[in-house]
């Protein structure tokens, strides 16, 4: 019984490892494909290749996991940005320039509970719109920052990036539909 | 009572089976060895489907059926994200200048100010569909999605509120919660069906703690509680699951049932194929089990998905609304949807042959998903219920915000539902639905100024002095001078609301109208109008529109002009009524034909800087105006309390 079940066990694992070594190859170029089609239909191709390209997990995803991958990029992208709001809250700066600092920083916290929760909520759920809206939401958000400086704005490259993200992430979303 | 239908055996193969929750039997232990080897075999079966790739999950999706995947031509709108600087319009008067590069702050006097007062809402955080409305033993009662922890979507709950008339709403606590495994991620919409004998079921979607969507059934727990209070969720749900070859995250918002004239009960639910929106047909006899009825009650290829489906008769003859049930001659029926491409709420009226389980439209080219729309502006997840009481269809529609979740989150709420209004067949231009607001709205008529017969030039601006300007019910009627119309050389023109440069942009016959939450020097202005353009054949085309493009200096917020052609007979004066209630604004023109509902967020014309003036930017036409202007009393809509007088 016990020689039985040891050559068994070792065609299984023959078998295992006979797949692993023809079909892989043809479906990372299958993923590959997804994700240039998918960065096909948003603004930002390159931008959109590069992000989805860089996350291991874009080699498994459909067009949901891809966009749940973006959605990741815009989180961390306003936890970065809420980093530097705060170094620049705390060196002191001119009333004007605090006020708008301060608006940022709803700014950047609205996107993160309110668009990144509710996008992630809305993938995981099969309720598209919302994370379609979160998204285009994301995009608003930045721009009300960046609109905020009367003077020269110190976050403009984070606000731009947040912008092409998010509406890059839209974009991914709107396939969904 | 029993097993689910067939439906359910049928399923295993189109998913990843939801676990059966606290039920599943335990295994008896057996010998290692034997257990063992089962194992290996599993595995190699495992890897066999993996590769194969039909199933592959990932920690970031969630099993779905493979995604179809058609290429689409265009992006996100830019439009939408970045507002776009409009230079001083041409026109007497307008005194307006927008300043892009302003981002105007947000202080809570102008957030609070943009509650309403009389639409219905709950005391805070998210609301989105319309459920289950239904009258039942003297009241009213409107279920709603909720999201009890914040003023965003999230995993939403049933609200519920009664009224003794559909206007003065006092909140009851939540109805349903997202406590089974079937609707763990979501209790979401569903549709009410009164029995013969008075049972009240309800139907709903469930998301499963898979994210499946299936059908459940819930009922009052004591129909003797005229308040409906306390609801129970059929202990066997769920009642539905996805069939095979629907996607199940496809697969939701069940309507009302309608007696078929074999006793049975069917109820639809939409789905999509591909791009095509389509409706599937269940029949029931004790709503516990059903059989799929085979073939689609309508199909529309390009609409995408289609949520909220709501199907009922409509009298040809009669001004009175009909139960759902009804069939039969002097009678047509209306399939209408919510696309979630567009999120928009279209509708089409047609026939409904019973006996083949078949929907068509009166008119191809305006089928369900391309023609008309009950609103054309924010208005979504639209749902009637036949209100035995006066014998009328109600449509209840929900109001999204068109500000940033900054806003939403920074005033605690987010969400209004529309005004009731009653649904008929408008008689004289055929295959187009009648709304009006409910009769009862008109209790909150305080007092009123009417203006009659004011001569508008074009290119002036006439405030109309009346108390306060957030809260008001406006009647008005336009004619244009004869000889205008006559004589202008202008004619054949196309006009399109949405893509015109709204009531800025100067026509021979038009845009006139009023300019709602408008303050004293015009830096922000809501119109509502009318442009009139002549064909070719001197035949008059009149579209209504609603241009929120100045309504506001804040850059993040909605700047759309929404409208639509609106049909004008031979006889008739263009005429309006608009509710104004703080932040929302509806439009219905010519009796109800073309209605549009915006939302608002002005920073100056707000409190007692809101105003209302009558405006013509026509070039050539003089404009005749007769204007009534109610303000409107708050509806004291409050949690219900037993012991004040309701």
């Amino acid at each position: 019984m016990k020689t039985l079940s040891l050559i068994f066990c070792t065609l299984v694992m023959a078998t295992i490892s006979m797949p692993a070594g023809t079909n892989c190859r043809v479906i990372q170029q299958n993923k590959a494909n997804l994700i240039e089609e998918t960065c096909e239909q948003t603004p930002h191709r390159d931008l959109c290749i590069q992000y989805l390209s860089s996350d291991p997990r874009s080699t498994d995803a459909d067009v949901t996991g891809l966009a749940l991958i973006m959605v990741k990029v815009i989180k961390t992208k306003a936890n970065k940005a809420l980093d530097k709001i705060h170094q620049l809250l705390q060196e002191s700066p001119e009333p004007g320039q605090k006020e708008a600092l301060s608006s940022c920083a709803d700014r950047y916290k609205a996107i993160l509970e309110a668009d990144v929760a509710v996008a992630i909520a809305a993938l995981q759920k099969g309720n598209p719109k919302f994370a379609e809206d979160g998204a285009n939401d994301a995009a608003i958000e930045a721009t009300s920052c960046e609109n905020s400086f009367s003077g020269k704005s110190p976050l403009t490259n984070e606000n731009n990036a947040m912008h092409d993200v998010a509406a890059t992430t839209g974009a991914i979303v709107r396939q969904l539909l | 009572m029993g097993s689910p239908s067939s439906s359910h055996s049928e399923l295993l193969c189109s998913y990843v089976p939801v676990p059966d929750g606290p039920h599943s039997p335990a295994e008896p232990p057996r010998k290692v060895m034997k257990v063992f080897v089962i194992f290996c075999g599993m595995l190699v079966l495992l890897f066999i489907l993996a590769f194969n790739g039909d199933h592959v999950t990932s920690t970031l999706t969630t099993t779905t059926n493979e995604q179809e995947f058609s290429p689409r031509t265009h992006t996100v709108p830019c439009s939408t994200l970045k507002p776009f600087s409009r230079g001083v319009s041409s026109g007497v008067s307008w005194k307006s200048s927008f300043n892009n590069d302003e981002s105007y702050p947000w202080n809570n006097t102008m957030l609070s100010w943009q509650r309403t007062v009389f639409h219905f809402q709950p005391e805070k955080n998210w609301m989105n569909d319309p459920n289950g409305p239904l009258y039942y033993k003297g009241w009213y009662h409107f279920f709603y999605q909720y999201n009890p922890k914040g003023a965003v979507w999230g995993v939403i709950v049933w609200g519920h509120a009664v009224s003794r008339d559909l206007i003065h709403w006092l909140h009851l606590p939540l109805a349903m919660v997202a406590d089974q495994w079937y609707d763990k991620n979501g209790v979401w919409t569903g549709s009410a069906t009164i029995l013969p004998d008075g049972q009240v079921i309800m139907l709903y979607t469930g998301s499963t703690n898979e994210s499946v969507q299936v059908q459940n059934l819930a009922y009052p727990a004591d129909p003797s509680d005229p308040l409906l209070v306390d609801w129970i969720k059929y202990p066997s749900n769920p009642v539905l699951f996805p069939p095979p070859g629907i996607g199940t995250m496809d697969f939701r918002d069940p309507t009302t049932a309608w007696l078929t004239s074999e006793g049975k009960w069917r109820i639809s639910i939409g789905s999509k194929l591909n791009k095509t929106g389509i409706a599937l047909v269940y029949d029931t006899n004790d709503f516990k089990t059903y059989e799929r009825v085979e073939g689609l009650l309508h199909a529309v290829p390009g609409t995408g998905m289609w949520e909220c489906i709501d199907f009922f008769p409509i009298s040809i003859k009669g001004e009175n609304g009909l139960d759902t049930s009804i069939n039969g001659e002097n009678v047509k029926h209306v399939v209408k949807v919510s696309l979630d491409d567009d999120r928009h709420d279209y509708y089409a009226v047609g026939t409904y042959d019973e006996k083949n389980v078949k929907f068509t439209p009166d008119d191809l080219k305006n089928d369900v998903g391309i023609g008309l729309r009950y609103d054309y502006g924010i208005f979504y997840a639209s749902k009637t219920f036949y209100d035995q009481s006066k014998e009328r269809r109600v449509l209840w529609g929900w109001i999204g915000e068109s500000d940033s979740e900054y806003s939403d989150v920074a005033k605690g709420w987010a969400s209004v539902q529309g005004i009731p209004r009653t649904v008929t067949l408008n008689k004289k231009t055929g295959s187009r639905l009648l709304q009006w607001p409910v009769a009862e709205v008109e209790s909150l008529r305080l007092r009123s100024d009417e203006f009659e017969n004011l001569k508008v030039k074009p290119g002036s601006v006439v405030p109309l002095e009346i108390e306060t300007a957030a809260q008001l019910d406006i009647v008005a009627e336009f004619e244009i001078d004869n000889k205008a119309l006559e004589m202008t050389s202008q004619f054949n023109r196309e006009y399109e609301c949405s893509t015109s440069g709204g009531a800025a942009e100067r026509g021979a016959l038009g845009p006139f109208g009023l300019l709602v939450l408008a303050n004293e020097d015009l830096s922000e202005y809501t119109p509502t109008y009318f442009y009139v353009v002549k064909g070719s054949d001197g035949q008059l085309k009149t579209s209504f529109c609603s241009d929120q493009s100045r309504s506001s200096l804040a850059t993040d917020v909605g700047k759309k002009i929404f409208g639509s052609f609106v049909p004008v007979l031979e006889d008739e004066k263009l005429s309006l009524r608009i509710l104004v209630d703080h932040s929302v604004v509806e439009s219905f023109a010519q009796g109800g034909r073309t209605c549009v509902t915006s939302r608002v967020y002005p920073t100056k014309a707000i409190y007692g800087a809101a105003r209302l003036f009558l405006f013509n930017n026509a070039t050539e036409a003089t404009v005749t105006a007769s204007v009534k202007v109610w303000q409107m009393n708050s509806a004291f809509i409050r949690p219900f309390n037993p012991n004040q007088r309701n």
